[in-house]
């Protein structure tokens, strides 16, 4: 486009309408994406007040992680794509030795190690900043490369997405190993990979179940899928939890009980319920029209973040950007599946409600991303 | 980027494009899965999850009601409910029993014999039912519990109320005692009316009157959270409490009677039932040795009840109801009455006392109790009157041989001889008035004229309650009207009406006055074989004593007191009414091997006409 055509078009003295960008452009931060987020911030930190007995010191605590993420946020929406594109194959090496040596070095509880020490750094797992990084180290990848992939392409990159996912997934952390592993498959999918490949994807894994239901999956693991099937079978074990958030679910009603007037939470028949079965607390008190006020923001959100996708000018950030929102959606989707008995119980939180700092830094970290991505493109555009 | 290679960018944007609105359309797609998954529990399903949640945190718990009181005449108490701190251990709460019985062990005083108990317990309970493990914790006790709770997760002390019996030894047998429901009565009991109470009466009236004192349960509905911690009460159901009865009994006049009975050693084992002849209301019911009620409460330990159901002096046994003796020379009146009515004698007619007597065509001899002591009987002209008053042998030998085992039969059962007299207590044994069918079914043979002779002195197989004693002699009291005795006598204020039992009409009324005034002169005449205890009397009084053998004695065998072992000698009887012009209290006393009833027990039963009528005289002349 020839920049004087671009000029005779504008109307004299509309040099004040065109004037550099706005101030929250200047700080990086994308208002749409921005406001809704912190909707949902106050709209969780609501139901967490309740889902944790009503316990302020958790409500700090949670502030606390969010004000740590929100700042992180803005720290890397200031980055240039450009810079994380080439940290992007480094950060997927420093990741991958650090899964390496969880089974050596690293800590954790219930039989499960997913945390590494570091001297000098806090505690933090390895599995979380991995989250982001494969998808990135996959979009780098692909993204020199000509789309749609070609088979040779598509199994490096399967090698980059199942070698940090299985070694996630053996620690194990199967919630985490299957976020990890679908953001690196929608940049797959996103680049265009042929349907074939799905095709033939979809055909292995059916093949594979058997093996790995018999050989890879751990009791506790299997059992959760069992009690999905027939949550009767195992009233007080397995599937007590699902029992009582279906319970807590169902009796919220339309309309819900009231803010702190859900009986299974506040009387503590629901288990883990400020971390992972938090949305039941938020069904029961605030009922469907909860949920759906829920559902709405995580649309918007979605909505917002393929938007930004869509309006990259360059495959990496395009990618990525799809990559983290779709993700994003997994998030939603598996968690609230699972606590209302549709999936088998996986360890995943639902984003940006669920108490746990590590997830709402690394979520909002993504999000840092899709401004800096956003930011970008409003800036090419101009 | 490489300059090698060659990018389409407008493919990949379209490609890229195209992909992201496949997602849109699966993101929305699977959102709307979500959406159907809430609205369908939320919506379709939420009457049953609605239900389900409430299941969980509401839950029905028993008020037990307050068991009813037990007063005397004069509304004293003698049953109430103390109450008492009790440690409790609820199972499904308790994360390590072994352990925490252990730490218990450690903290109190908690006996092996204890947790055994503890242990036989938790065989009968209900799912989250606390059981017991000790009882009335003392403060200090109480007080290391709450130091100690956060170690000892589902102990909880409880406050209850306890049966309590103040007078103890006194009012065990009639009043009896409560205990805990044991694995028999919980089959057979109300489950939800008895679902919050762990106590039942076992004998005596707490047994008979069970659910009248026990009362109607009462329901709360109370929200608990997932630990099964009540948080609060949503609706409550109040529980009506048991009614109070009062009794017949006055425990002043019991007291006498149980102290004068024990006898100055304290050991005497008898029985003395005392009763109103008007009502039918037992004034007095006392059997002795006794035992302290308090100690079956709850759960009496294994010592103790060895201790009692062995003894020698059977304190368990109630002798008033229960224990059966040979009445001895005190049914005379009875069959003197028989006789008269049968018109076998008159008042008049009069027999020879050679001191024994002889069936006709027998060589045996029947002695009258006179032969041991001096030889020539009772005279040669002896009427019913001085039968009566010198109690002669020989008289009523002649007169039962005469009257015949069936008048004699059908006549003492008038006087409810032989028979259940119905009082409104528990185990009361029916005594033996033989008859010539009784004879043919227990020993398959005829009766006998020389076994006629036996029962008209009161022995051979006539064998009578204390219970039975006071009712005939009662009823000769009130001239024939025989009433039901009753130790109850009102129920929350209200007097419950005095039951008849039976009307004896006689072909001449005068027969009674013959008869009494015999009885009269029993102690109040020179002869009489209780004079002693007419002296220094307010009132007048009408009796008859009674001697009965334990072992029969051979024919041309001396009855030597000394000899006989203590176990084999002669209950001493007694049995009378006071005052004679209008009789208020009827007495029936046996004390068990002390020989005779003159000496023995007609003395107690002047304390206890002097314990009841001296008050009431007295009130009588104020006015």
């Amino acid at each position: 486009m020839d920049s004087k055509d671009f000029i005779r078009q504008m109307p004299l003295h509309a040099g004040s309408l065109v004037a550099g960008p706005t101030f929250w452009q200047r700080i990086h931060i994308d208002v749409p994406l921005m406001l809704l987020l912190l909707m949902l911030t106050a709209y969780g930190l609501i139901v967490l007040f309740s889902a944790s007995g009503q316990q302020w010191s958790t409500l700090y605590r949670q502030g606390t992680f969010f004000a740590i993420a929100y700042a992180g946020m803005l720290i890397i929406a200031q980055i240039k794509m450009q810079m994380l594109r080439r940290w992007a194959p480094w950060l997927f090496l420093i990741g991958v030795c650090m899964l390496i040596a969880i089974p050596f070095f690293g800590t954790g509880a219930k039989g499960a190690k997913r945390w590494l020490s570091i001297a000098g750094l806090p505690r933090f797992q390895p599995s979380e900043i991995m989250k982001l990084v494969v998808p990135m180290a996959v979009a780098w990848y692909l993204a020199h490369r000509t789309l749609p992939p070609r088979f040779k392409y598509v199994c490096i990159a399967m090698i980059l997405i199942f070698l940090p996912a299985g070694l996630i997934a053996i620690q194990p952390d199967l919630g985490t190993a299957i976020l990890i592993a679908s953001s690196g498959l929608f940049v797959l999918l996103l680049a265009g990979l042929s349907w074939r490949y799905v095709l033939a994807a979809l055909t292995l894994l059916g093949a594979s179940a058997y093996p790995v239901w018999v050989y890879m999956l751990h009791d506790y693991q299997k059992g959760r899928i069992l009690t999905l099937i027939n949550p009767e079978s195992d009233k007080l074990g397995s599937g007590w939890n699902i029992m009582q958030s279906k319970t807590a679910i169902g009796s919220g009603g339309l309309e819900g009980k009231g803010w702190l007037e859900g009986t299974q939470s506040q009387l503590n028949f629901l288990p883990e319920s400020h971390t992972d079965f938090i949305i039941a607390v938020l069904a029961e008190e605030f009922g469907l029209v909860g949920v759906l006020i829920l559902l709405a923001i995580y649309l918007c959100i979605i909505a917002r973040g393929l938007m930004i996708g869509l309006q990259a000018q360059d495959s990496f950030n395009r990618l990525v950007a799809g990559s983290i929102t779709l993700t994003f959606f997994v998030y939603v989707f598996v968690n609230m599946g699972m606590v209302s008995g549709l999936l088998p119980v996986v360890g995943v939180p639902l984003p940006l409600v669920s108490q746990g700092g590590t997830s709402i830094v690394t979520l909002m970290a993504g999000f840092g991303i899709l401004m800096a991505i956003s930011t970008e493109s409003k800036r090419i555009t101009r | 980027m490489p300059a090698s290679i060659l990018k389409d960018t407008f493919l990949e944007s379209r490609i890229y494009f195209g992909r992201l609105l496949l997602a849109s359309v699966i993101i929305l797609s699977l959102l709307g899965v979500l959406v159907g998954r809430y609205s369908y529990l939320q919506i379709t399903q939420h009457d049953i999850y609605k239900t389900q949640s409430d299941r969980n945190r509401v839950h029905v718990q028993s008020v037990p009601p307050t068991r009813g009181l037990i007063y005397d005449r004069y509304g004293k108490l003698l049953a109430e409910n103390q109450p008492s701190y009790t440690l409790t251990l609820v199972k499904e709460r308790v994360k390590d029993l072994p352990q925490s019985l252990s730490l218990l062990q450690a903290l109190l005083t908690v006996s092996d014999a204890e947790i055994e108990k503890f242990n036989k317990r938790q065989r009968s309970r209900r799912p989250f039912e606390g059981v017991p493990l000790r009882f009335r914790l003392s403060e200090e006790e109480i007080a290391l519990l709450a130091v100690n709770r956060y170690r000892l997760p589902g102990v909880e002390v409880k406050a209850e109320l306890v049966r309590n019996y103040p007078y103890g030894e006194l009012f065990a047998h009639t009043v009896g005692y409560v205990g805990r429901i044991n694995e028999r009565e919980q089959k057979r009991i109300d489950p939800v009316n008895y679902a919050g109470s762990h106590h039942i009466g076992k004998i005596g009236l707490e047994k008979k009157y069970q659910e009248l004192l026990h009362g109607q349960v009462g329901f709360e509905n109370v929200e608990t959270d997932a630990r099964g911690r009540v948080l609060r009460v949503l609706e409550r159901t109040d529980p009506v409490p048991g009614a109070d009865i009062q009794l017949f009994i006055d425990s002043k006049v019991q007291e006498v009677a149980y102290s004068a009975l024990l006898g100055a050693d304290g050991h005497s084992r008898g029985s003395l039932v005392a009763i109103d002849p008007k009502t039918g209301g037992v004034i007095a019911i006392v059997s002795t040795p006794s035992f302290n009620p308090n100690y079956f409460v709850n759960g009496i330990s294994n010592k103790n009840y060895s201790a009692l159901r062995d003894s020698l002096d059977l304190p368990l046994f109630n002798r008033s109801l229960q224990g059966q003796y040979p009445p001895g020379s005190t049914v005379k009146p009875i069959f003197g009455l028989a006789g008269l009515d049968y018109g076998t004698i008159t008042p008049q007619s009069v027999i020879y006392d050679p001191g024994w007597y002889r069936l006709p065509n027998d060589e045996r001899r029947y002695r009258d109790w006179t032969w041991a002591v001096r030889r020539g009987g009772h005279g040669k002209k002896v009427d019913l009157h001085q039968a009566i008053v010198e109690s002669c042998d020989t008289y009523f030998y002649d007169l039962a041989y005469k009257l015949g085992i069936d008048n004699i039969h059908e006549f003492g059962s008038k006087f409810g001889l032989g028979k259940l007299s119905h009082i409104d207590l528990t185990s009361e044994s029916k005594g033996l008035l033989p008859s010539r069918q009784w004879k043919r079914d227990n020993y398959r043979s005829p009766w006998f004229p020389g076994e006629t002779l036996s029962l008209g002195i009161g022995q051979g197989y006539m064998l009578t309650t204390p219970l039975q004693l006071a009712i005939s002699t009662a009823t000769i009291a009130s001239r024939g009207i025989r009433m039901q005795p009753r130790v109850l006598k009102s129920i929350n204020g209200e007097e419950q009406e005095p039951v008849v039992a039976e009307v004896i009409e006689l072909q001449d009324e005068q027969s009674w006055q013959v008869t009494i005034d015999g009885m009269r002169d029993v102690i109040h005449s020179i002869k009489g074989t209780a004079r002693r205890i007419g002296k220094g009397a307010q009132y007048k009084m009408a009796g008859k004593t009674g001697t009965a053998q334990v072992v029969g004695i051979k024919q041309g065998e001396k009855y030597d007191e000394e000899m006989v072992a203590i176990r084999n000698r002669d209950h001493a009887l007694f049995v009378g009414f006071a005052p004679l012009e209008n009789p208020q209290i009827a007495i029936a006393v046996i004390v068990e091997n002390a020989g005779h009833g003159g000496s023995k027990a007609a003395p107690i039963a002047r304390k206890v006409f002097d314990a009841y009528l001296l008050p009431r005289l007295a009130k009588d002349e104020k006015k």
